[in-house]
């Protein structure tokens, strides 16, 4: 076999090879250049044949050629064609790929530098897109502000600086701040700080654009922000958390002094990082503050706790229409004596439709019974009053039914006043498991100027449960075959199995029986409250009544 | 209950002042465990919950009604309160630092049984946590909005009824989905926990202690958020779970067709047959949501055991199940599943083919809510949510 050095010399191909543009270098097994072309001595000078291939070019390169010869090497990737190797060569990148044959092998070098340049480019890219991708997805996932701060300071620590602070502008004083260090444990905290202090922070936090990094001396960074410990700050970016219209934070980017200054792509970069954290943390404010005017306004529209009534027992349970919703057109009140041994009154109604609307008439109808307490002995005067106020009060009318309920002690019994209007009379469970429709009716509220209503009284024995309930119970359709109504026959039924429960349980049984009835279909307001005379003497050391069904 | 851990003798007291309804009686016998030594985590865990998992056994014997059933789950609730409100819970809550983990406490969607959580709910709060308990029943949007709104560090969610793992589902994704990792218990997730796992729940708790162990472990990052169930692509659970109450209307008319007994039931009894029926469809749809027969299994095998307390062969079930897998027979899954469950019922009863006609009782089907402590009890006590 023709050996490649003395082909590549001898042949009538040498010349063509001399003149080749690319560098192509001759080397033995034992790492001695043996040929080498023009363009290959131009770009190396010294790798003149005999000399060591080691003192003639970069490491990278006899690291390679050393690789090819060792037989500890992947022989397949030793043997395959495409084996290369990349490394730089003076300002350039080369790719050198070897030809072997036998033992010496042709080294041919290819200008790898815009290559390379574009590689690199694209790896970067890539990578903040990912980045990106992964920060919008970690950042749109909460809408809680303390978490959207957490994640923004975790992610900027981890991919962008070695530390990162995000500060909010201040509530009462205080800047929200959450902080994350090298080890990527967020701290987050409310401190007093001016600032002022940092340069740059006080312009970002008030929305205009800070100084570049370059400007800032990181000595000026106080202890708060390059923390013991943690970073010696060698350089430092500030960034404005644009908000909607207004700026929604600052977030600061710490390098150690061990690394690389922040350059001008990665300030741009941290700016793209920001706009999304500070949308993000702006939707998780906005969405905060509506919750918030949303619970204080809806405070007084939800069932009330349920308070000791000094002996009797009360049970509610309350689940609106609206999967979503936390209150409708069901409503109930309980109102304690005013003094020990006067009646208590408890309300349970129902106003025309659904939702947010009717949930507002009630908190009218609420208020309204309230101020008319002074006159509960009286239930058919109270009606008219209520009546009154409701077709007065102008705009939508609406009209409501319910049944009033006033309760006093009488011993061990309990003696209840009921008043229906318009409304499904109260069922009284008795001991032994008989079901009575207290005797009592009258005209709805709200839309006849006249009303009449009928007052019953009833006595319960220890044990004996008094059910006032909406229709959204009864009125349930569903069942096996889907297209029943749960009825007042099937309620009836089921309470005569009720004798003698305590009245939680017999308020949950019944709203669970409607519910399941329904099953996953849509179903009304669902309001029940059960009043009962206690079987024992009452243990006043219980007291930890929740709110109805799952509003708490 | 042997007497092996001392405890034994506090169980049968509170156990039959629940049944009773003397909720005196009961809270005398929980404060007097607490004079005896006896630690609230433990008090909480190894007597008020078994005797709760109790209370569904022994409904599922026959031994105690409904009312009574419903009563005593009252009672223990009303321990609960009044051992909420003993100054040694009262200490713990003084006790608890100011940056202690936040964690919900829920019960999913269709739950009704909110003991276990509540019992997990006072566990945490004696060792230190910040506990928002939502109580039974939290629907997936309120969960979420209490998520945002709270920031809270992990979601607890108990599940009993397997028929509503679709919802623990939808619920733990969307938990995931604002990362915040969930943690899931109860008797719905099977003896070993599997379908927490398919579920993706970044964990599962046997238990009450494990689950507190495990939450005391430290944060869980929160898996990522996938709802994607590959097997459900033959759509057996979308055709079964959409068209269960047509697939009820086919069985009852076809076993009309077969029983001829039928033709004297009485509304009710036709309406309780139906019920049946229903439960069966419900349990199917759940069984090929996790692709589990096992699940379905179990179910049969329980339901005939509850027949068979009340003196109803457990044969009654087979023809209903025939039925079905006429019907279904172009989803193999569900061919199988109802295979399996038929056999399950050979195992459990005998070939007895009388159905329903001499039922003594009406209340012979188990609705969830009365499944559901059975569930908790059977074989498995010591669920996150009994235990």
């Amino acid at each position: 076999m023709t050996d490649l050095t003395s082909r590549l010399g001898l042949d009538d191909t040498g010349s063509v090879w001399r003149g080749a543009p690319y560098p192509v270098l001759v080397v033995s097994a034992a790492g001695v250049i043996a040929q080498a072309n023009d363009a290959a001595l131009r770009l190396l000078p010294g790798a003149v044949p005999g000399a060591p291939l080691a003192d003639a070019v970069p490491a990278w390169l006899s690291r390679a050629h050393a690789q090819v010869h060792d037989p500890a090497h992947d022989p397949v990737a030793r043997d395959a064609a495409g084996t290369s190797a990349r490394g730089p060569i003076g300002a350039a990148t080369f790719e050198a790929r070897p030809v072997r044959d036998g033992d010496a092998v042709a080294w041919w070098l290819t200008d790898a530098t815009d290559l390379e340049r574009a590689t690199q480019a694209l790896r970067v890219e890539r990578e903040r897109t990912a980045f990106l991708d992964r920060a919008s997805s970690e950042l749109l996932s909460s809408l809680n502000l303390d978490r959207c701060m957490e994640v923004t300071a975790r992610l900027a620590a981890r991919h962008l600086a070695d530390a990162a602070l995000v500060i909010l502008p201040p509530a009462r004083r205080r800047h929200p701040v959450a902080y994350c260090g090298p080890d990527g444990t967020v701290v987050r905290e409310e401190l007093v700080v001016d600032p002022e202090s940092v340069p740059g922070l006080a312009e970002a936090l008030q929305g205009y654009p800070p100084p570049p990094s370059r400007w800032i001396c990181p000595a000026a960074a106080p202890g708060w922000l390059a923390r013991d410990g943690h970073v010696e700050v060698g350089s430092m970016v500030v960034t404005a958390l644009p908000g909607h219209g207004v700026p929604a934070g600052a977030l600061v980017l710490l390098r150690g002094s061990g690394h690389a200054r922040f350059s001008e792509g990665e300030e741009v970069f941290a700016r793209l990082f920001a706009a999304r954290a500070g949308a993000a943390m702006s939707a998780a404010r906005l969405y905060a503050e509506q919750a918030g005017i949303t619970e204080t306004l809806m405070r007084e529209l939800l069932p009330p706790r349920i308070c000791d009534l000094h002996g009797v027992e009360v049970a509610a349970r309350y689940r609106p229409s609206e999967h979503t919703a936390r209150i409708g057109g069901d409503f109930y009140d309980i109102h304690p004596p005013a003094e020990p041994g006067q009646e208590s009154l408890i309300v349970l109604g129902d106003v025309a439709g659904k939702g947010l609307e009717a949930a507002a008439v009630t908190g009218k109808i609420r208020h309204t019974l309230q101020a008319l307490l002074p006159l509960a002995g009286d239930h058919q005067r109270v009606l008219e009053l209520l009546n009154g106020a409701l077709l007065t009060g102008g705009g939508h009318t609406r009209f409501v039914t319910l049944v009033l309920a006033s309760i006093r002690c009488a011993g061990d019994r309990v003696r209840l006043r009921l008043t229906s209007a318009g409304h499904a009379p109260p069922l009284i469970i008795r001991t032994g498991g008989r079901v009575e429709e207290a005797r009592t009716e009258g005209t709805l509220i709200g839309v006849l100027d006249h009303i009449t209503s009928v007052t019953d009284t009833v006595v319960l024995d220890p044990g004996e449960t008094c059910l006032l309930y909406t229709d959204g119970i009864t009125e349930a359709m569903g069942g096996p075959l889907g297209d029943e109504m749960f009825g007042d026959q099937r309620l009836l039924e089921e309470l005569r199995r009720c004798g003698g429960m305590p009245p939680e349980a017999l308020a949950e049984r019944v709203e669970m029986l409607s519910s399941q009835w329904v099953g996953g279909g849509d179903h009304d307001d669902m309001a029940v409250i059960a009043i009962t005379a206690p079987r024992l003497a009452h243990l006043s050391a219980v007291g930890g009544h929740g709110r109805g069904g799952f509003t708490a | 209950m042997t007497g092996a851990d001392g405890l034994s003798a506090w169980r049968d007291k509170l156990w039959h002042a629940a049944v009773a309804g003397d909720e005196y009686a009961a809270a005398d016998a929980a404060l007097a465990a607490l004079d005896h030594d006896i630690s609230m985590e433990t008090l909480l865990l190894e007597v008020v919950a078994p005797v709760q998992a109790r209370v569904g056994l022994e409904w599922e014997a026959n031994r105690i009604t409904v009312t009574q059933e419903h009563t005593a789950t009252a009672v223990n609730e009303r321990v609960l309160a009044a051992l909420a409100h003993h100054p040694v819970a009262r200490r713990a809550a003084a006790a608890r630092e100011p940056g202690a983990g936040r964690v919900a406490v829920a019960c999913v969607d269709g739950e009704w049984h909110a003991m276990p959580a509540r019992i997990l709910a006072e566990v945490l709060r004696l060792r230190g946590w910040r506990v928002d308990y939502l109580g039974a029943q939290v629907p997936a949007p309120h969960l979420i909005a209490h998520v945002h709104r709270t920031g809270c560090d992990v979601v607890a969610l108990s599940s009993s009824i397997p028929t509503r793992l679709p919802a623990a589902h939808a619920a733990i994704t969307a938990c995931q989905a604002t990362g915040t990792p969930v943690i899931v218990g109860g008797a719905a997730y099977g003896p070993d926990g599997r379908h927490a796992r398919l579920l993706g729940a970044d964990a599962w708790a046997p238990d009450g202690r494990t689950a507190a162990d495990r939450l005391a472990a430290g944060p869980a990052a929160a898996g990522q958020a996938m709802d994607y169930l590959p097997h459900l692509d033959d759509e057996a659970y979308t055709m079964v779970s959409r068209s269960a109450r047509r697939l009820v209307r086919h069985v009852m008319s076809g076993l009309e067709e077969r029983i001829p007994a039928m033709a004297s039931y009485t509304a009710q009894q036709r309406h309780h047959t139906a019920e049946d029926v229903a439960h069966i469809v419900d349990f199917l749809a759940a069984a090929l949501y996790v692709d589990d027969p096992e699940l379905f299994g179990r179910f049969l095998t329980w339901t005939a055991g509850v027949l068979t307390a009340r003196g109803v062969p457990a044969g009654t079930l087979l023809p209903a199940l025939d039925l079905l897998a006429g019907r279904l027979e172009d989803f193999p899954r569900a061919s199988a599943l109802l295979a399996h469950g038929h056999a399950a019922v050979n195992a459990a009863g005998s070939e007895s083919l009388h159905p329903a006609t001499e039922r003594p009782h009406d209340r012979l089907r188990p609705k969830p809510a009365e499944a559901r402590p059975v569930h908790a009890a059977r074989g498995h006590a010591a669920h996150l949510h009994s235990g």
